[in-house]
């Protein structure tokens, strides 16, 4: 785990490194300067001269500034560094994603990746932090106060060995009982905060139920429950800073009882009133650098669970790539299945697909119906390669689809997907998605195709209307018939459909495939609906059933001889009948 | 609180008396008990020094005299008296921390659910025109703000507030010039602060902002991650990336360097005054200069020593106070969002109608009863005292509608339609026509601009709108199904009904079949919006939940989204049977489904263009003849 993530420190190794050396010297410094004050206050008591009062005055000051400086830029280059790290974190998860195969999106949800892009990476660039920067300091201080504290109090130091094991101890209990109550409650957290989403997302059902009560009830207990959970690992968390203060206590009253004795007992020989004050400093260090370290240790631990979660998305590799060396032109629209099987994944039982043969010619326009489950979609996805075969080939323009150029192929293949987005921007933006140098007069020719420009002229902004995230300020079939028109702008050899008119209206639907029908009629045309009507003029329609080809013909041939055909479309007009057949 | 909304939003400092207020309305008792643990630990904890003081002193008069039983009843007595003080304030300290342990979680619940209970009498209008993420964030980001300030935030500063002052009393109770001093330093430290935590808190909110456009941005792309790939926009879309991801490291950088800078330049600054207090005590000793102080001791080695240990506890909690004012400025941030949504407009109802349980008398007039009786009555009380009660029938009359989603424009113009008890009215129409709006009105998710709308002859703005919502059902267009059992989301319906009638709803529905094949029948868990279950299973459940409710009216708007033929006929089926004996207002997309409609009402922008049966408006050969043949008619 720490491999790959070390992987994306990169430019930022500089300042990680800078920043504990920088951090050892404000640590030195920091030890030293109570010691240098300590023998200051020991010369004002002897009586010293100005001079030399004036003398350590400035060597404090001296010292002061430079770890000043020392901490300044420890901190600056800890600043950089962890900042640095979490930007090339998101950087490389983000362009990971990118070359993430549909089957890898397939494993991630959406939330869980703006969770792990985000959050995450911050929990993570804390704990770095925190890392950097006292992964040498406490330590370091711990063990210089120690020494210190022997050297100071010879004896007297003996008391740590009996506070530093409470403490140690105290906050280790602690640390464990409060971590897997966080862990669970955070659990119960999320879980309080998806029924808040559900709750917003479901609150037409909400009304028109009049449940607001109910689902403020169970919020209550819901929210209580949390509350709960949440005080008791709290409270025992709280434990942490009067265990604390109890040994600060124990170690200033032996110090001072038992320190005092020794002053008088042995006339300041074995302990010195300057040498007790500075035992008490040190070991008040002591005892905070403990303190940090069980923080440091929390942190760490609640950054792990994020950091596994970072390194799942960066260390998932693509399952399809480039090949070495790639058909850059695709020749013609023909596509061919080569007794093509195909499952989702390797563990899956089922074939999505099994033993699929179909032979398209270029130009032809195919319809494409089967039930849900059907694997229609499983079907075309794998023109454009947005999956690989398991079995089988699959050819365009004679040439296997996997030894194309991704981009040539993607280029020269639109999908029309069954989940559309459109994306925050104008509508111009949007549709150059799909050609970027398109020139606005083809933006309205492809517009008119998809039937999209009338709606599109009438907006206040026209094609500069701006599409609010997700496409929500356009209706469902507006939406469509633009994802069509940006499909269009490819001057693809090959468009596909799948069930994208399901929101446009029949009369609409049938102009779209007049226009395809007119204007781009050597273009290669799959179209899947649930409706019979948009597809029963194709030149060949392929009836789907269970991963399998169930029959292919024209529309009456399929209506005499194709069962699931004839019982679809009868379902689909049964009232209507004889309209149809005037 | 109940007045009304205040014109201006809340902004700035301003919430922090308001939350306080609150705070202590959810804490009467616990919350002065905490902040005087408080403060009591705080000035308990300052007040040792002067013990230490005391020992010091006593050894320095006698540590050459050597003489141990001399001076041990002494020096165990400021002892003892210092360990008394020290197990005071253990006691306030741990039981401070307890309190403040429950009155912090405890005030994020009750933040929480007042925000909830809010947010729940919210018109419909706020969740149309708010962005989900949005509202999502009260909840997470505005929250946890809130909890750092009050659990870390507050102690802290109430802690160093007191620290400071106690020390600067002691202080002065020893030397006025050296107090002086020390006041100098301090003036330094606050110029320090203001300028490099100033810095730090502008970037750290702009940090946060910075976060918000980054998730926004992810979020999108990662939603359309697919269509990313089919258009071979990976590069484009790594380069926008690129530059929110950048900008967003310059904020962060930022922030966090002068908040880690904040540190050690306090510290030495605390550092640089210790030695100039050293300096000057130091002087003062050599040349003897009278001291002024509270306690008119002269100038001695046993005043400076200490002062200069006090000089740094006062530079440590000043530090303290600095390195809390992030986590104080983002809590604000986040109050004043908090509290913008507790402060939102609830939906008003200024009904008074209610609908009750109704049994008939002898004479056939109604009079209200307790039971549930399956006949209900609205109950409507008029100015002169006198109640009638008419039956629940189901008849929705609309007479002239005009309505607006906001007041410049119009989206439904003159409506007018009636559906007698029983009726079954079909709107048919283009996306974008109006056909959901008109039952946005039905039910007042919005409310008229002019016309009327009676309801069994009674205006519907006079019913109390959960009664008038109880006696509608609707089924949406999305389905929204709730974690919890299949049961669970069936009763979502009619709360008190047994597993009996919900079970008779799924079978109405058609829903039944498919449940009793789940692994846990009825009490397979559901979450995530029902995420196990396919498109036309959720529909099943949500025409099973509307059925249980059994009301006398329903609203079922057809699901645009795409299922197969053979589960759409089910869902269809469900629907009929659903439909049976109830006036109902369908919003037809697919005209096979509304040719048995009693009446069909074709829209056009906003207006009703055609209206009849199917037979009649077939022979019309208008606008639904064109749009039911229109697949043929086209080729």
């Amino acid at each position: 785990m720490i491999k790959v993530l070390a992987k994306s420190i990169r430019e930022y190794k500089k300042p990680s490194l800078m920043a504990p050396i920088l951090v050892s010297g404000e640590v030195v410094l920091e030890c030293i300067i109570p010691f240098v004050t300590a023998e200051l206050v020991n010369r004002i008591k002897a009586g010293c001269s100005m001079r030399e009062l004036l003398w350590f005055g400035v060597v404090l000051i001296v010292m002061a500034a430079l770890s000043l400086a020392f901490g300044a830029l420890a901190g600056a280059s800890c600043a950089t560094a962890s900042c640095g790290f979490a930007r090339n974190l998101r950087k490389d998860m983000f362009y990971n994603i990118q070359r993430f195969s549909f089957e890898n999106i397939d494993k991630f949800s959406v939330s869980s990746l703006v969770t792990r892009l985000t959050t995450d990476v911050t929990n993570v660039q804390m704990a770095y932090m925190m890392i950097v920067r006292t992964a040498i300091r406490c330590p370091l201080m711990l063990i210089f106060s120690f020494v210190m504290g022997f050297v100071m109090g010879g004896k007297m130091a003996l008391i740590f060995l009996v506070t530093i094991p409470i403490l140690a101890l105290g906050l280790a209990a602690v640390i464990r009982k409060t971590m897997p109550l966080f862990r669970r409650v955070f659990r119960k957290y999320d879980a309080l905060n998806s029924s808040i989403q559900e709750n917003i997302r479901g609150m037409r059902v909400v009304k028109s139920y009049v449940r607001e009560d109910y689902e403020t009830k169970k919020f209550y207990d819901a929210a209580e429950d949390v509350k709960t959970d949440f005080t008791r690992a709290e409270r025992i968390l709280a434990l942490n800073n009067p265990l604390m203060q109890f040994c600060i206590y124990v170690v200033m009253v032996f110090v001072l009882s038992f320190g005092s004795y020794l002053v008088i007992t042995t006339q300041g020989l074995a302990l010195d009133i300057g040498q007790m004050s500075s035992l008490l400093t040190y070991s008040f260090q002591i005892l905070m650098s403990l303190m940090m370290l069980s923080m440091v240790f929390v942190m760490i631990t609640m950054a792990t669970e994020s950091a596994e979660r970072i390194v799942e998305v960066l260390s998932e590799e693509s399952v399809l790539k480039n090949p070495e060396n790639p058909v850059k032109e695709v020749r013609d629209g023909s596509i061919d299945f080569d007794h093509v099987s195909f499952r989702y994944s390797k563990k899956a039982k089922r074939m999505a697909l099994a033993d699929v043969d179909l032979h398209i010619r270029s130009g032809e326009v195919i319809g494409m119906i089967g039930g849900t489950g059907s694997s229609k979609s499983s079907l075309i996805q794998l023109i454009p390669r947005l999956y690989d075969a398991t079995e089988g080939t699959v050819r365009i323009g004679g040439v296997d689809v996997r030894d194309y150029d991704l981009e040539t192929l993607r280029n020269q293949v639109s999908v029309v997907l069954q989940k559309n987005e459109l994306f925050s921007g104008t509508i111009k933006e949007n549709l150059r998605w799909g050609n970027e140098q398109a020139t606005d007069a083809e933006l309205e020719e492809a517009c008119r195709l998809a039937q999209a420009d009338e709606f599109i002229q009438q907006f206040p902004h026209g094609y500069d209307t701006y599409i609010e995230q997700g496409g929500t300020n356009v209706s469902g079939g507006q939406k469509q018939r633009l994802c069509i028109a940006r499909a269009l702008l490819k001057k693809p050899k090959i468009l596909i459909l799948d069930d994208s008119t399901t929101a446009v209206d029949t009369r609409t639907d049938a102009l779209i495939r007049q226009g395809f029908r007119e204007f781009i009629p050597e273009t290669t045309k799959i179209i899947i609906a649930q409706r019979v009507a948009s597809i029963q003029d194709a030149d060949r329609i392929v009836v789907m059933d269970g991963g399998r080809i169930d029959a292919v013909g024209t529309h009456e041939e399929l209506l005499r001889s194709n069962e699931i055909y004839r019982e679809v479309y009868y379902s689909q007009n049964k009232v209507g009948g004889d309209e149809h057949d005037q | 609180m109940t007045n009304k909304k205040q014109a201006k939003r809340t902004q700035g400092m301003s919430v922090l008396p308001r939350l306080f207020k609150t705070l202590f309305e959810f804490y009467p008792v616990l919350l002065p008990v905490v902040i005087v643990c408080i403060l009591f630990n705080a000035v308990v904890s300052s007040i040792p020094s002067i013990f230490m003081q005391k020992v010091i002193a006593v050894l320095e008069a006698n540590w050459q005299a050597a003489e141990w039983s001399a001076i041990s009843g002494q020096i165990l007595k400021l002892v003892g008296i210092l360990a008394f003080f020290y197990v005071l304030s253990l006691i306030a300290g741990f039981a401070y921390n307890q309190m403040m342990a429950v009155i912090t979680q405890g005030s994020l619940a009750k933040m929480r659910e007042k925000m909830f209970s809010g947010m729940q009498k919210l018109p419909i209008r706020y969740f149309d025109t708010h962005n989900h993420g949005d509202v999502m964030s009260y909840y997470t980001n505005d929250i946890d703000t809130l909890r750092q300030m009050i659990s870390q935030s507050f102690p802290q500063l109430t802690i160093s507030m007191v620290t400071v002052l106690t020390v600067l009393g002691i202080m002065l109770y020893y030397s006025l010039w050296l107090t002086l001093v020390v006041i100098a330093g301090v003036i330094c430290i606050t110029f320090v602060v203001k300028k490099i935590g100033g810095n730090s808190s502008r970037y750290f909110v702009r940090q946060q902002q910075a976060l918000g456009r980054t998730e926004g941005f992810v979020e999108e792309m990662m939603n359309g991650q697919k269509v990313v790939k089919v258009f071979c926009h990976e590069e484009k879309a790594c380069e926008q990336f690129d530059q929110i991801n950048d900008a967003l490291f310059a904020d962060a950088e930022k922030a966090n360097r002068y908040a880690n800078m904040l540190m050690p330049v306090l510290n030495n600054i605390g550092n640089v005054l210790y030695v100039i207090v050293a300096l000057i005590g130091g002087t003062l000793l050599l040349e003897n200069v009278p001291n002024a102080s509270i306690s008119g001791l002269a100038f001695s080695i046993s005043i400076v020593v200490p002062f200069l240990n006090m000089t740094k506890q006062f530079c440590g909690s000043i530090s303290q106070v600095s390195s809390q004012l992030n986590s104080v400025v983002m809590g604000i941030a986040g109050l004043n969002r908090i509290f913008d949504l507790i402060d939102e407009q609830p939906e008003t109802d200024e009904g008074y109608v209610t609908l009750v349980n109704a049994r008939e008398k002898a004479d056939g007039s109604l009079e209200e009863c307790e039971e549930r009786t399956n006949v209900w009555a609205w109950k409507h009380p008029h100015g002169d005292g006198t109640v009638t009660y008419t039956r629940l029938q189901g008849d929705v009359r609309l007479f002239d509608v005009d309505f607006g989603y906001t007041d410049e424009k119009i989206v439904l113009h003159d409506i007018s339609l009636y559906a007698k008890p029983g009726q079954k009215v079909a709107f048919v129409g283009s996306t974008g026509a109006g056909k959901t709006t008109i039952t946005n009105l039905i039910n007042r998710f919005y409310d008229i601009a002019d016309g009327k709308i009676r309801y069994d002859g009674i205006n519907i703005n006079k019913i109390k709108k959960a009664d008038l919502r109880r006696s509608l059902g609707i089924v949406l267009q999305e389905t929204n199904l709730f974690t919890g059992t299949v049961m669970d989301n069936i009763r979502y319906g009619r709360l008190d009904a047994t597993d009996e009638e919900c079970i008779a709803a799924a079978q109405l529905a058609g829903a039944h079949d498919f449940i009793t094949r789940l692994p846990l029948g009825y009490d397979t868990p559901l979450s995530g919006n029902g995420a196990s279950l396919s498109q036309g299973q959720r529909q099943l459940l949500a025409i099973a939940r509307a059925a249980v409710a059994d009301p006398p009216v329903m609203i079922l708007d057809e699901a645009t989204s795409s299922i197969d033929t053979r589960t759409e006929a089910i869902v269809q089926r469900g629907m009929d049977a659903l439909m049976t004996g109830r006036t109902v207002f369908v919003i037809a997309h697919r005209l096979s489904t509304v040719q048995n409609s009693n009446a069909i009402r074709v829209l056009d922008h906003g207006r009703i263009i055609e209206r009849g049966t199917h037979e009649e408006l077939i022979a019309q050969k208008g606008t639904y003849y064109q749009l039911y043949t229109g697949s043929l008619e086209l080729e």
